[in-house]
């Protein structure tokens, strides 16, 4: 397995798929889409064999040793001139159990969407191009190890998804697509800032001994390999690693959304086609606190743990203020978009809480907010697709109309309640240990804990909004759920009901990463204290 | 027999109504008799029950068993587990479920006939009866929790299952929520256990507290964790402030209110209280001991003058709960669980007997309706009457038994602290418990019919209703738990098949009745703490209940004859003119009669604030913080326009302006390029003479 460039194959396949798409007719539509979804299944059978081969054991984070299924050579290269000497980049990409959660679910949720964007009728080559266009991106930003490397795929997938909402969106696309465009390149000016002055404060070591700057994630988390003078390294006693802290983490916070930069969010939504709904929530979201978890963390671990109660603070806000904001909405897709803003704040919480219960939950906080929230975008998207409205006014009665979708409808929701037996429930039963393990965050934990009941509330709500009472004679001719529909919410029922009950497997595999995570972050308490000092 | 077979039975009674649950639900479309299967599964789950209580009340009379299994784990040191602690209190409390739900399920075959969703309703009954399984069985408090929300869930389904009627789905939601406040109390108490001893197990937390160990290490903490856990049975035992959700539950049908709101969901509250009793302080109890007894209060003042039949049941069901409460908080454990079982029997069968009440009159609550239909319903009217004898406290039944029981408690309580005020509100809710339910049953049963053709058409239940009924009734009697009608202290439940209570918390923090004797002797030169152990009661507390059994126990009976006669006075004699009674004390009846107004203050302030919170925060989303986005954007756009201006007419004019400039200059000296060479000749001329006039 070592030599096989599985993560490139995941990653790049989509690329080969755009290209047979772009070369297939146009009229030839159902060729593009099964293109399409045999990629993403190649993709699904690729992060299998991931996971099979997967040594649980191997912590990563900061470790390169660690880190599996590692790629890496001399990508770019340039001979010295001036000041800045030789520039070297490398194409190196790994996976570690903080991104191979992250790996799958991107898999699943991609698949899940193809099969969704089957209604879609609308130039349907230019939207499978770019659908493969952005699964690339993803998929790369989960793997890649070397900043500049992170960079360019973290760019790339904003392209598509601007021509994805502003194309195929709602009536309000254009505004749609243009904020979250923006709003996103905001953020990536701040990382883009960064990257650049961690480059150019710290030295990497090439095995013939001449020394460069450096992209390389891991050697950036090494504090030794600062240069003196660098205006980002802990050595230099006039550094600007606050600032860049705040920077790096506004230009991820954006994406997750935290607030108050989450107001694309809702908008974007709102237009976009349910298959890019179901994206945007459940997999582009998580490259915010996954940016947060792999880049901030460990090249500024004194930062982190200086300012871990901001961050319990913003992800309390983010849950309580999400989950009011989501009980006042009359549009069923933007109350389960603020929904995700609640829910994303639990991850945030988690990962403040800087213990391996917090970490560990933070993760499957991911992984279980994308399966969950994709089921609530597709389950918003079977009703918008019949009904052609999501005010919640005008529903009602469902349940007796189409009772075998709100079936699935209950499951869903009360995953996202938290309920005991379903995947949300452990998660946040983790960040809530997590949070109130570590004295810092206790008590932002406790006020956090309203968030179980006002996420009950808005939620039990909207059920009994739409599905519950009598029937509105308007939607009398509403059918069941179609074959399609079952391929899509049938997985990810099971997927939530399976890690409710067994959660193991997917925590055996974050397990040592999450553990040396907890403890890098520990241990640089000391090596920084002791920089600080001379 | 041995620890492996109970463990095994008892797998099987927690999972096979899960099984049915699944089964039913996802055939029930397809095969129309599916329910059966549900319905044998439990059959096999009650027979399971009895032959475990039977075998561990046999065998294993003494042990506790347990049994342990990791579910999942972060390190070395973060195992999560899941487990079963099976004592004499869990075996009887599943056969107490077990039974009922079996019922339930028999009297449901006729009462849900004809229902479109008859299939799913089994099947919800199905996950009810696990997830109660659950909650009784395990052996931490995380699985309890975690079986708690199940509950919860099953609840919601059940409660709301004619989800069509607004009032229903209404009635869930508002359970589910009420209860959701309630378990983050519980949630945080869990929080600070696992912080504390990291672990969730009742008996590795109850050990670390009796070698010394405390959350953040003070006494202080530990009542603190007790009440925030107990704030769990609040919820769920429907106790004052949040037993507002359970009048609504009548919405539900009939036979679920049974099982599951008057029973056994409601009774995991006390559950709860009892499997935490180790660790509460004296502190924590008297929080108890005031929560029950305003719950016991104010509900039985609320029920004396309600209407709907199911209504007053609910109201009596939240003032019974509230005396088990209440029994805890002032140090009866034997007698809290006690009574909870005795309850269980007799109140199931008084929500059937309503269930056969409403069935036989074609969905009528109202009991103005009623009336004199002891004739057209013998074997209901008989099952009630014994029901409502033993829920009101008379002799020969089990509620005397349990009720005297608790009321004596209070009474030594009461001698051995000072606080008589359990006592005195002990005695009279036990009157006005007497009361309503006489004056239930009188209207009901007695007199004239109200409504007659209604009342022509009622016809006494069939077989599979009747049964449950006459089941239950007979479980109201005192020869199965006692032999001895007055006093169940010589009878094998009370005595033989309760466990003691054991109690953990350091002496310092209990009452003075309840420190162990061991303990206190030795606190000076403990080497090793040996407070934890089963509970001694001292000298002091033996002797206060022996001398508060008799008083205590005419007195109650006094208080429920005096209520039952007042009933008969009031509605069978009528000497006394109800209706006019009810004008002179007009405001107080209302106050009554509109439940205190307690919805309308919660709906008031609670959720019209939340609603309003949310509103605001929605309006300051939109306009304020999406407001600074576009605004930005707008600025920038603005000031884009203005660069564009900028751009447009000085930086590109000046370049034009040059360019004008030049081409105005070459306009002129155009001319002076004519192509003749003699023109040049005189230019190149003209230029040295003046170069060389001004060097």
């Amino acid at each position: 397995m070592n030599n096989f460039p599985i993560l490139s194959l995941l990653t790049f396949l989509p690329i080969v798929g755009m290209g047979i798409v772009l070369l297939l007719p146009k009229k030839q539509e159902l060729s593009i889409k099964v293109t399409t979804l045999i990629v993403t299944a190649i993709q699904i059978v690729l992060s299998i064999i991931l996971l099979m081969n997967f040594n649980y054991a191997a912590g990563g984070i900061n470790d390169a040793s660690s880190f599996q299924f590692i790629e890496k050579f001399r990508w770019i290269e340039i001979p010295g001139f001036a000041w800045i000497g030789k520039i070297k980049i490398d194409y190196f990409m790994g996976v570690d159990g903080l991104s191979t959660p992250l790996v799958l679910l991107t898999a699943i949720v991609t698949f899940i969407a193809t099969i969704s964007s089957w209604s879609i009728d609308k130039s349907v080559k230019g939207y499978f191009a770019m659908f493969l266009l952005l699964n690339t991106g993803m998929m790369g930003v989960f793997v890649a190890l070397d900043f500049f490397l992170f960079y360019i795929f973290w760019e790339l997938m904003l392209l598509p998804m601007y021509f994805l909402i502003g194309i195929w969106g709602g009536p309000r696309r254009e505004y749609a697509a243009i904020k979250f465009f923006l709003y996103t390149l905001l953020g990536s000016i701040f990382i883009l800032l960064v990257m650049i002055g961690l480059y150019f404060s710290s030295m990497e070591t090439l095995a013939d001994g001449t020394r460069v700057f450096t992209f390389n994630l891991l050697e950036l988390m090494n504090h030794a390999n600062y240069t003196q003078t660098g205006i980002l390294s802990p050595l230099n006693p006039n550094n600007l690693r606050f600032i860049a802290y705040i920077a790096l983490f506004i230009g991820f916070a954006i994406k997750i959304p935290m607030f108050p930069f989450h107001t694309w969010l809702p908008d974007a939504h709102v237009e976009a086609p349910t298959a890019i709904s179901v994206i945007l929530a459940g997999v582009l979201l998580k490259m915010g606190t996954y940016g947060i978890l792999r880049v901030s963390y460990p090249i500024f671990p004194e930062l982190t743990y200086q300012l871990s109660w901001y961050i319990a603070l913003f992800g309390m806000i983010n849950i309580i203020y999400g989950a009011l904001a989501a009980m006042a909405q009359k549009d069923f897709k933007k109350l389960i978009a603020y929904s995700s803003v609640s829910h994303m704040g639990f991850v945030m919480l988690g990962m403040s809480a800087l213990n391996t219960m917090g970490i560990s939950g933070a993760i499957l906080q991911m992984f279980n907010h994308g399966t969950i929230t994709a089921m609530l975008f597709l389950i918003v998207g079977v009703v918008y697709d019949r009904a052609h409205t999501r005010d919640l006014d005008s529903f009602g009665g469902l349940g007796k109309q189409m009772p075998i979708y709100t079936g699935f409808v209950t499951v869903a929701f009360f995953a996202a309640i938290g309920l005991p037996g379903l995947s949300g429930f452990i998660s946040e039963a983790l960040v809530f240990l997590g949070g109130f393990g570590n004295a810092t965050t206790r008590i932002l934990t406790v006020i956090s804990t309203l968030g179980i009941l006002l996420g009950a509330a808005y939620m039990l709500w909207t059920l009994q909004r739409v599905y519950l009472g009598t029937l509105n004679e308007k939607w009398k001719d509403l059918t069941d759920l179609t074959t399609r529909e079952y391929f899509m919410l049938v997985p990810l029922t099971i997927i939530v009901i399976y890690l409710g009950v067994n959660p193991s497997p997917m925590l055996n595999l974050m397990n040592a990463s999450a553990n040396a995570m907890v403890k890098f972050i520990s241990d640089a308490q000391v090596i920084y204290g002791s920089l600080n000092a001379f | 027999m041995t620890e492996n077979s109970i463990i095994n039975i008892s797998l099987a009674i927690l999972f096979l109504p899960l099984l049915g649950f699944v089964v039913t639900l996802l055939l029930g479309k397809k095969v129309k008799s599916i329910y059966l299967f549900e319905v044998f599964l439990i059959t096999v789950v009650l027979i399971a029950s009895i032959f475990l209580a039977f075998s561990k009340l046999s065998y294993f009379i003494d042990d506790k068993i347990v049994a342990e299994l990791e579910w999942f784990r972060l390190s070395d040191t973060l195992v999560f587990n899941l487990g079963f602690l099976l004592d004499n209190i869990t075996v009887l409390m599943l056969f107490v479920v077990a039974l009922i739900s079996a019922l339930v399920h028999y009297f449901s075959i006729a009462y849900m006939k004809g229902d479109e969703r008859y299939n799913r309703y089994f099947a919800y009954l199905g996950i009810f009866t696990f997830s109660m399984n659950g909650i009784v069985l395990t052996n931490n408090i995380l699985m309890m929790y975690i079986f708690w929300e199940l509950v919860g869930l099953s609840s919601y389904l059940l409660i709301g299952f004619w989800f069509e009627k607004k009032l229903a789905s209404d009635a869930g939601k508002k359970a589910f929520l009420v209860n959701r406040i309630g378990d983050i109390g519980m949630f945080a108490g869990i929080l600070i256990l696992f912080l504390t001893y990291n672990t969730f197990s009742f008996d590795a937390i109850f050990q670390a507290i009796g070698a010394g160990k405390l959350p953040f290490n003070s006494d202080f903490w530990l009542s603190v964790t007790g009440i925030l856990l107990f704030m769990g049975a609040i919820g769920k035992s429907a106790q004052f402030p949040l037993h507002v959700w359970l009048p609504d539950a009548m919405e539900g049908p009939t036979p679920v209110s049974a099982l599951i709101h008057a029973a056994t969901m409601v009774a995991a509250g006390v559950y709860l209280t009892i499997r935490i009793f180790g660790l509460l302080t004296a502190d924590a109890m008297m929080f108890i001991a005031v929560i029950g007894m305003l719950s016991a209060f104010i509900p039985a003042t609320i029920a004396l003058t309600q209407n709907d039949i199911k209504k007053v049941l609910a109201y009596s069901t939240v003032s019974q709960l509230g005396y088990m409460v209440m029994a805890l908080g002032v140090g009866a454990y034997k007698f809290a669980f006690f009574y909870l079982v005795t309850h269980a029997f007799f109140k199931a069968c008084l929500f059937l007997g309503s269930g056969s009440v409403i069935h036989a009159m074609h969905h009528e609550q109202d009991i103005r309706n009623m009336g004199g239909l002891r004739k057209k319903l013998p074997l209901t009217y008989a099952t009630f009457l014994i029901a409502s004898l033993a829920i009101s406290g008379i002799p020969l039944t089990s509620g005397f038994l349990s009720k005297d029981g608790i009321l004596a408690s209070t009474f030594a309580f009461g001698s051995l602290t000072g606080y008589w005020i359990f006592a005195i509100v002990g005695f009279l809710v036990a009157l006005m418990t007497a009361f309503y339910m006489f004056r239930l049953i009188i209207i009901t049963f007695h007199g004239e019919p109200r409504d007659h053709h209604k009342f022509e058409h009622a016809h006494e239940s069939p077989f599979v209703m009747a049964m449950p009924l006459a089941v239950l009734a007979m479980l109201s009697i005192f020869i199965f738990y006692t032999p001895n009608p007055f006093s169940a202290d010589q009878g094998w439940f009370f005595n033989k098949w309760i466990n003691s209570a054991e109690l953990h918390a350091p002496n310092a923090t209990r009452f003075d009745f309840m420190q162990s004797e061991v303990a206190t002797e030795t606190e000076q030169t403990a080497e090793h703490n040996s407070s934890h152990g089963e509970i001694t009661y001292s000298e002091k507390y033996t002797e206060a209940m022996h001398s508060a059994h008799y008083p205590a126990m005419y007195l109650s009976l006094f208080v429920a004859l005096a209520g039952i006669l007042t009933a008969f006075v009031f509605y069978q004699w009528k000497k006394v003119n109800v209706d006019k009674l009810a004008n002179s004390i007009k405001p107080l009846y209302n106050f009554s009669l509109n439940k205190w107004y307690f919805d309308e203050f919660y709906h008031k302030t609670f959720v019209a604030g939340l609603l309003g919170l949310s509103k605001i925060i929605a309006w300051f989303d939109a306009k304020v913080v999406d407001g600074i986005v576009n605004g930005s954007a707008e600025v920038t756009r603005r000031l884009a326009f203005f660069t564009g201006g900028f751009d447009k007419y000085v930086v590109d004019g000046l370049v034009n302006l040059m360019a004008y400039i030049s081409g105005f200059i070459g306009l002129i000296f155009r001319r002076v390029q004519t192509g003749k060479v003699q023109t040049y000749l005189v230019l190149v001329i003209f230029s040295i003479i003046i170069l060389l006039f001004l060097f």
